[in-house]
């Protein structure tokens, strides 16, 4: 067990944890966070995702150790004063959830995406988010999202 | 533990539709007062108008509502139309959903059945409770109830020489209990005295009011079963046999004594757990626990490649009666040209995105598990004969969890999370691991078809024969104990029920048919990772996939086009019955076919740019009450055997549309989920075990497989279209079960190669081009 210092959305937390313990474990059992959820633990689906630096990183295979004195932003930190980030707005517009789960990974790695390539076209979007898994396929109406967001944002 | 507080703060996870209003000013009204969260729980009472509705004095009110909703928003399209019924304002109503102590068991979710079977009840007791505030409110004015109106939640004397009076739903029954009984045989049969609405009169029906489950989704402040957490809690991992179908023979429980917080290993027969303080502890106290299995002594099952071989070539467990129109033997007896093939659809599974999970609390001598099993009623009854308690003392709390397409049917952690917490009497958290839901999760049954047809001399089709074989099942589970893995593993193993295979639903004349089928055991019955469930319309795709790729082989045989040769055979026919499946269908068959750009000629049509072959195909299917036709433009790089499908068209019948963009997402997510079925879906495994163990073994479809354009057409094919009763049907299936076919139509169209294997992956494509 160790003092690992994190800063997240915002607000510094230290836990005594074992360095090896996995970020995602310690965002949601520590930190009491819901954003970041449990897919695969294998980095393969993104349900665990969170910005480090404006990086889309899978919290399920980051050691905490290595995640320390960085800011990391969950799906919790993405409004700001109450307001819903343009992103979140278009996925309401489109209405694209349905059980929801995925949601997470694929909103924050969008807004990686369009940080990096704020005007993308369809096959950067399908390149971009390839990695990042949903079962309730909700992907055609996620490429619309990004694309609204894209000129909301722009 | 139980504390008020911590109700509330757990309460506020029950809301899946409507805004955050309290639960806690409406429990004692319907019933979950007396005992509040401490138990027992005992049944809600579907004979009282209580137990449904509950209006408060600021005009607001709230429906229970006994299903769940998966993501496909049943919640918002039961508010749409028990407000309808209320006369109520929309926006003005929430819904609850799902847990048992404070819901009617109306059985969750399952067969896509939420608004057809049970929207029927939802509306009469909508419709009853606007009758007897309609009599309040005729005795507060003292006018008959036919002189008053009532618009959202208002009622007023009607308009004439006197001034209008007026009073709401909420001054005449606020914070009060109707205190009326209702009629019914049992809960779907449940009734008042007043009449329906005629659909037409139905203001929020046909519109598209936003999911109100979707902002907390995407802002972080939804609250999952995954979340849940109680003061005390433990997590506990499983720890699965090595080879499937083994015996445990030891457990070294020194292995993992260097591991801080390992409360507890428990093991019984041959289910092993580790439970411990930390999660991240469990997971390694899970993989390094030493455990000892003794191999079985035959083979659970082939390997997956040698699947339909051993299916094709073993004894049926069973034969179901075969049905039989004209005298099909005779009829490919006499003809010159019988056209035969084989069609193999292999296991499938539910996959879902969120492994197993699941927590139960076993405070003050009761049980509560935090779920989102969408058969919760099921999985209440099932742990009480599991772990022999009275009912009265289970609860199970639903809430959202990732879509499982029938996966929960068998809530394997909530059943280990129940006995886990039982045997320690602490709260425990069961979490499966992304290799063992996928390796163990329920799976969709194997299907081998061989078709048979023949032709007359004008390209009609004479005869049509359909075989199946299908993988017997012991049964598909409604959470009865022994449908569970950890009750197999201990031993509790009931007479297998026998399995069944089903038949296509086409509504073809073809004056010499017949349809039979049988089931094939796997030598393992038990303990096995391929274990059946309901996977999103359970055989429908299998069997669609050979019939609608028959059809076509037909068609190609006859050099007509696919869609004509369709026609055809649907309007031969003359039954009543069949009259208005026929005509949705034929509905359904020229919306898609208008949406799609559907050029009339026959199959194949080797069309390339390039490496790229381009092809389109067709398939159709009934479900139930509702109809889908699917059309898709295939892109087949002949380079790779990459099948991208391009384009979709869908026509679908699905009765009356309650809300059309959330039933148009629901069918755009359900074409795809097909899609990926076809192409990429299989669960492999050699003669010991699973290979099919995480999303690299086992692909999905993923954003770079998106089609470029999906049109959805919400069809309204009734003969009498503007029936005041014109029905809501399931929306959730039927438009799973034509893709596979439309996909394998395609490819032939745009190769000249017909694909009767799914899934049509790259290496499967790449191997039958070269051929």
């Amino acid at each position: 067990m160790a003092a690992i210092n994190l800063l997240v959305n915002g607000k510094r937390h230290t836990v005594d944890v074992e360095p090896s313990t996995p970020l995602l474990y310690v965002l949601r059992n520590d930190l009491d966070l819901a954003g970041p959820r449990f897919g695969c633990g294998l980095g393969q689906c993104g349900a665990c995702t969170v910005l480090i630096r404006g990086e889309a990183v899978r919290s399920c295979v980051r050691p905490v150790s290595q995640a320390q004195n960085v800011e990391i932003t969950t799906l919790e930190g993405l409004s700001k004063d109450g307001q819903l980030h343009p992103i979140q707005q278009a996925w309401i517009d489109e209405q694209v959830p349905a059980c929801g789960f995925c949601q997470n990974g694929q909103i924050l790695t969008a807004k990686a995406l369009l940080d990096k390539t704020p005007n993308p076209t369809d096959a950067q979007i399908r390149d971009g988010m390839k990695n990042t898994l949903c079962r309730c396929m909700t992907y055609y109406r996620i490429n619309a999202a990004v694309k609204l967001a894209a000129r909301r944002l722009a | 533990m139980n504390t008020r507080r911590e109700f509330l703060r757990a309460s506020g996870f029950l809301f899946v539709s409507g805004s955050a209003l309290a639960i806690a000013d409406v429990s004692s009204l319907v019933g979950i007062g007396a005992q509040g969260t401490v138990g027992p729980y005992p049944d809600i009472d579907y004979l009282k108008l209580d137990s449904w509705i509950v209006i408060r004095a600021d005009n607001t009110a709230t429906f229970f509502v006994g299903k769940t909703d998966l993501g496909q928003g049943t919640g918002t399209a039961f508010r749409q139309i028990m407000s309808d019924e209320l006369d109520i304002a929309f926006e003005n109503t929430t819904c609850v959903m799902g847990s048992t102590d404070i819901t009617v068991d109306q059985g969750g979710s399952g067969g896509s059945d939420a608004l057809q079977t049970d929207g029927y009840p939802m509306r009469r007791v909508a419709a009853e409770a606007r009758r007897v505030l309609l009599e309040l409110a005729s005795q507060h004015f003292g006018v008959p109830a036919t002189a008053l109106t009532v618009s959202d939640g208002v009622v007023s004397t009607k308009q004439g020489d006197t001034a209008e009076k007026s009073i709401t739903y909420g001054e005449l029954i606020g914070g009060k209990k109707f205190n009326v009984t209702l009629t019914g045989r049992n809960i779907d049969a449940t009734t008042g005295t007043a009449p329906l609405k005629p659909v037409q009169a139905m203001k929020n029906v046909g519109k598209s009011p936003r999911r109100d489950d979707i902002p907390a989704k995407v802002n972080g402040t939804q609250r999952w079963a995954v979340d849940m957490k109680v003061p005390g809690m433990l997590h506990a991992r499983n720890v699965r046999p090595a080879v499937v179908g083994a015996t445990l023979k030891s457990i070294d429980e020194s292995s993992i004594k260097d591991i801080p917080g390992v409360v507890k290993v428990v093991s019984r027969g041959n289910y092993v757990a580790v439970v411990c303080e930390r999660e991240e502890n469990a997971i390694r106290a899970a993989r390094q626990l030493k455990v000892e299995w003794a191999a079985p002594a035959t083979k659970p099952f082939p390997a997956s490649e040698d699947l339909f071989t051993y299916m094709r070539s073993t004894a049926p467990s069973s034969s179901s009666d075969p049905q039989v129109v004209g005298d099909p033997a005779a009829a490919l007896a006499a003809s010159t040209a019988v056209i035969e093939a084989k069609y193999d659809v292999p296991f499938q599974g539910h996959t879902s995105f969120g492994p197993a999970h699941a927590l139960a609390d076993p405070s003050n001598g009761q049980l509560t598990i935090y779920s989102n099993d969408m058969k919760s009623y099921g999985m209440r009854n099932g742990v009480a004969q599991f772990l022999k308690m009275p009912r009265e003392k289970i609860r199970v709390v639903w809430m959202q969890g990732p879509q499982c397409y029938g996966r929960t049917a068998a809530d394997d952690a909530g059943f280990e999370a129940a006995f886990l917490a039982n045997e320690l009497g602490r709260p425990v958290r069961m979490q499966w691991t992304r290799q063992e839901e996928t390796a163990w999760d329920t799976k969709g049954p194997a299907y081998a078809i061989t078709m048979r047809g023949a032709l007359d001399a004008k390209g009609q089709v004479v005869a049509l024969d359909y075989d199946a074989r299908a993988a017997d099942f012991n049964h598909v589970g409604y959470n009865e104990p022994d449908t569970v893995l950890i009750a197999q593993l201990m031993g509790q193993r009931k007479t297998p029920a026998r399995g069944r295979a089903s038949f296509p639903s086409d509504k073809y004349e073809i004056p010499n048919r017949r349809m039979a089928g049988s089931v094939v055991p796997m030598p393992l019955a038990w303990e096995t990772p391929v274990r059946m469930g309901n996977l999103r319309d359970p055989d429908g795709p299998q069997v669609t996939f050979a019939s609608e790729s028959f059809i076509d082989e037909l068609a190609a045989a006859a050099k007509a086009d696919p869609v004509a040769f369709r026609m055809s055979l649907l309007q031969r026919g003359t039954g009543d019955d069949a009259g208005f499946k026929r005509a949705r269908s034929i509905a359904c068959l020229k919306a898609a076919a208008e949406k799609f750009g559907w050029e009339p000629r026959p199959s194949p049509n080797r069309r390339s740019s390039g490496d790229i072959a381009i092809g389109r195909g067709v398939a159709y299917a009934y479900r139930s009450e509702t109809v889908a036709v699917e059309m898709v433009e295939v892109e087949v790089n002949k380079r790779t055997g990459r099948v991208w499908v391009k384009r979709i068209a869908c026509a679908h019948d699905c009765g009356l549309v309650i809300n059309p963009e959330a039933l148009t997402r629901t069918i755009e997510g359900g074409l795809l989920h097909s899609v990926s079925r076809a192409l990429f879906e299989e669960a492999r495994f050699d003669e010991a075990k699973m290979l099919s163990v995480d999303w690299v073994s086992s692909p999905t479809l993923t954003h770079a497989d998106v089609p470029e354009r999906i049109d959805v057409v919400l069809v309204n094919g009734d003969p009498n279209p503007d029936r005041p009763d014109l029905r809501h049907y399931g929306a959730g299936e039927t438009m799973c079960k034509p893709m596979m076919a439309a996909v394998a139509n395609a490819v032939f169209d745009a190769t000249g190669v017909r694909m009767r294997r799914v899934p049509l992956t790259a290496s499967r494509v790449m191997a039958a081009l070269k051929t």
